[in-house]
């Protein structure tokens, strides 16, 4: 599971970087004849006014700066530094360790290699969000190939990769693997084309490596292609630090991991797949009861005993294990288990149980003891009961996440204003909730945002489109426009239920500080999306879907797209001819019009997704993808 | 190893061969999205295009309502529940919308009277891990035997294999069967007895088998003087 902590979620950025990047380039580009500016004659020009003639006072600034800025870590002060001058423009790129590509269309590969020169970590992110949810064509791009090849040549010295949302395949891996000879961290994240093949590479010839985090990334077994990735790491000691691959789905050899985890003494992570049995497991523990984060495998039985023999005491090894604060996994739970678990409860600060069936009376037994519990991800198959035993217990919580076992539009569920309310009371420190339901009141919602007044997050996803308030038959404007009223500290607000512009007139006049929006299903008419992107300055991520704006509300934000990171928008009423417009208006940005069911030159407009480009449009479009300029 | 039907693992199992493949996992690479959010009761009139394969959104669907007929739009009783699926709505990801089928046949497997799926837990000594079959698919034993073997392929069933379970009502056969290390059949019936698969009719067994294990022929020695009795008894 990731660890997002809400205020520092690095999706979010403060400041448009890649706005910053741009600007310094072209700081560069004019100052072509001046090597410093302000106030520091140079050797042989005229003197200053009362500036003492060092022999090379630009040399020695350099190197005071270049020294100054290995302690700059954070990207945003790195950009600011980086647009003093063009001094501190080369010295700041000459430091920088540690990319960040938002959007890995937004520059070519061959730009930041060019600029930075010593860099040992990398994060590239791809696909927007929507396509997690099937709403992308899925050779649409966002390919890792490219990267690789010139991260490869650029920087051998290479460390840290980290991608989310890329297509990497076991090539791409295999070049990691070759490429880069000290490498130690690899953490993919929601990405797809690769398989054990890769794995096993990375494995077997990064000897140095520490962390391998596969998140939510689908690989899965093709036939003949499975390989036994495990076995590929160094039979010595390892420097395995963390080990999460519970998305994976293929049988594990189970020696060879319990030999790899014997034989890593510094592991502390270990999240294991479903293939994972609970007596297995208990081998594990034994061999690392040091881990602090667990992902537990399939917590259920494999071995239908003829008689119940000595099954082992899973409680004691837990128990053995001091030093866990964070669990999850739990993938087939079977629920007479659950008890394993208690001795842990009282240190733990992290919970997953989003896929784990358990009714209110099995959360309860656990929840009591979760008085430390910080973030807690569940299936609302705990009813409101459950909630209510949350928010009894956790007084600590920041982060609650709950999913729904039925994904599908009904008129009741298992959760609902009930529980949603009684978290709200007991709760009082939460930062970030996602949470799924069939029915919420505005009441319901505007406790929340009196109660819980650090939210930074607030994803509420009723799942009956167009629902109304239950009770009053309102639409849930009120409940919105309160949490973006009273949460001051509000970045991230996914809406839902039945909305008119009155919502988005809240929004745009109090989400100030909102920088990702999450629409569907939602508004009246253009003047909804006006309010927003005439009144949310920090605005980076804007993702809309099946809502009526059209090119009105299309134009209003002009002023404001290079800003951002992307606008999505899908089955709204956008017609070709508008985001024509606004291509030509907008010669930096790249708008991809994607229409999958209608003809490729249509006049409306399916999916449009915009973004910022330094390169210009890119080369490896698919056919269904129309690129306007 | 390679195991196949790893859909079974993710509780995909409903015994109809067709779905295996629909709601199976989105392969890598550049094949066609998925259809597991469209399956079900397309007949929301809506619009048509709702119901296509799951390509993308209609942009005819939804932009050319009014407000005022949104919120006419779930409570209309002509349209039927609505069950439809929207692509992409709501937003779980694939994995998390395969919890509901993963508890739905976990609640099957509890409810023995069910009539369409009898699932029972089938598990092998030395293999990593359970599977379910659903008994009700199998009209007799040499059918059920033949998908244990290709369930657990890696893995020798011995004689059941080729001959299926009748040769065990010939005692002396079974007391070959049981000397030898291969693999031999067992059940859990409702009594909470361990037998070796094979001893009652086939219908019979399908009603009262809770749960199989196979396991390796020593093992089952334990059983053997239960069946030979249960045979007697019943000659």
């Amino acid at each position: 599971m990731r660890e997002n902590h809400p205020s520092t979620n690095s999706e979010d950025d403060h400041r448009s970087s890649l706005l910053d990047l741009a600007r310094a380039e072209i700081t560069e580009s004019s100052n072509s004849k001046s090597r410093t500016c302000g106030g520091f004659p140079g050797p042989g020009s005229g003197s200053g006014p009362s500036e003492p003639q060092a022999p090379f006072p630009d040399q020695v600034l350099e190197n005071v700066l270049e020294n100054v800025l290995h302690f700059l870590s954070s990207r945003r002060d790195r950009n600011a530094a980086s647009l003093v001058c063009r001094s501190w423009y080369r010295a700041e790129a000459l430091t920088r360790s540690e990319l960040f590509i938002g959007n890995c269309y937004a520059l070519s590969p061959t730009r930041v290699t060019a600029r930075f020169t010593r860099v040992n970590s990398v994060t590239v992110k791809g696909k927007p969000r929507f396509a997690d949810f099937d709403l992308m064509p899925p050779n649409w791009g966002a390919h890792f190939a490219p990267w690789a090849s010139a991260l490869a040549q650029a920087y051998p010295w290479l460390e840290k990769l980290h991608l989310k949302r890329m297509i990497v395949t076991d090539a791409d891996l295999a070049l990691v693997a070759d490429s880069f000879s000290g490498f130690r961290e690899l953490i993919l994240v929601c990405c797809d084309g690769f398989g054990t093949p890769g794995l096993a590479a990375v494995a077997g010839k990064c000897r140095l490596l520490r962390v391998l985090e596969l998140v939510e990334s689908v690989v899965e077994a093709e036939d003949d292609e499975e390989v036994d990735w495990i076995s590929c790491f160094p039979e010595s000691q390892t420097n395995m630090e963390s080990l999460v691959f519970d998305c994976v789905e293929c049988p594990i050899n189970f020696q060879a991991l319990e030999s790899l985890v014997a034989r890593s003494p510094r592991l502390k992570k270990l999240r294991l797949n479903g293939f994972v049995s609970m007596a297995q497991l208990y081998r594990l523990l034994h061999r690392a009861p040091q881990l602090t984060h667990l992902g537990t495998g399939s917590f259920s039985a494999t071995e239908a005993g003829a008689v119940v023999d000595q099954e082992p005491d899973y409680a004691a090894a837990f128990e053995a294990c001091k030093s866990l604060v964070c669990l999850s996994g739990f993938r087939e739970i079977w629920a007479d288990y659950l008890p394993a678990i208690y001795p842990v409860c009282a240190n733990l600060t992290s919970l997953n149980l989003s896929y784990a069936h358990v009714n209110a009376d099995q959360l309860k037994s656990v929840i009591r003891h979760c008085h430390k519990l910080q973030i807690f991800w569940v299936l609302d198959s705990i009813r409101d009961e459950g909630l209510q035993a949350v928010a009894a217990t956790c007084k600590d919580l920041r982060e609650l996440r709950v999913f729904p076992v039925d994904a599908r539009e009904g008129t009741d569920g298992p959760v609902s204003e009930v529980g949603f309310e009684a978290i709200s009371q007991g709760c009082r420190k939460l930062e970030s909730i996602l949470f799924f339901c069939q029915r919420m009141t505005n009441a319901a919602v505007v406790a929340m945002s009196k109660n819980c007044p650090d939210l930074v997050v607030f994803r509420l996803c009723i799942i009956g489109r167009y629902r109304p308030d239950p009770v009053t038959q309102e639409p849930m404007d009120e409940g919105f426009g309160a949490i973006v009223m009273n949460c001051k500290k509000l970045t991230r607000l996914a809406v839902s239920g039945l909305l008119t512009d009155r919502a988005f007139e809240y929004i745009g006049r109090y989400g100030k500080l909102v920088r990702t929006l999450s629409v569907a299903f939602a508004g009246d008419t253009d003047t909804g999306l006006k309010y927003v992107l005439e009144g949310c300055p920090n605005l980076q991520k804007l993702e809309i879907r099946d809502s009526p704006f059209g090119d009105g509300a299309l134009r209003s934000g002009l002023h404001h797209y290079y800003n951002m990171r992307f606008l999505w928008m899908s089955t709204c009423k956008l017609t070709r001819q508008a985001c024509q417009e606004v291509a030509q208006a907008l010669p930096n940005m790249v708008l991809e019009v994607i229409n999958v069911n209608s003809e490729e030159n249509a006049g409306d407009v399916e999916i449009l997704y915009m973004y910022r480009s330094l390169d210009g449009p890119r080369d490896d479009a698919p056919r269904i993808v129309t690129i306007l300029h | 190893m390679v195991f196949e039907e790893t859909e079974l693992r993710l509780g995909l199992g409903l015994g109809l061969p067709g779905n295996e493949a629909e709601l199976g996992l989105r392969k890598r690479g550049f094949s066609e999205t998925q259809t597991e959010t469209t399956t079900v009761d397309l007949m929301l009139n809506l619009s048509p295009k709702e119901s296509a394969a799951a390509d993308g959104p209609d942009p005819r669907d939804n932009t050319n309502t009014s407000p005022k007929e949104k919120t006419l739009l779930l409570p209309d009783p002509a349209k039927p529940p609505a069950k439809a699926q929207v692509v992409g709505w709501p937003p779980v990801r694939s994995f998390r919308k395969n919890m509901f089928a993963a508890q739905k046949s976990s609640e099957e497997e509890s409810e023995k009277s069910s009539p369409n799926a009898s699932f029972v837990k089938v598990s092998m000594d030395g293999a990593p891990y359970l599977r379910k079959v659903d008994l009700k698919m199998y009209k007799s034993y040499p059918e059920l035997s033949d998908a244990l073997g290709k369930m657990f392929s890696s893995f020798t069933i011995g004689n059941c294999e080729s001959q299926g379970f009748k040769d065990f009502m010939n005692e002396s056969k079974l007391m070959d069967l049981l000397n030898s290390s291969d693999y031999v059949p067992t059940y859990e019936d409702r009594d909470g007895d361990w037998m070796l698969v094979g001893d009652v009719p086939w219908e019979m067994f399908v009603e009262s088998c809770k749960r199989l294990r196979i396991m390796k022929g020593k093992e089952a020695i334990g059983l053997a003087p239960r069946a030979v009795e249960k045979c007697k008894n019943r000659s």
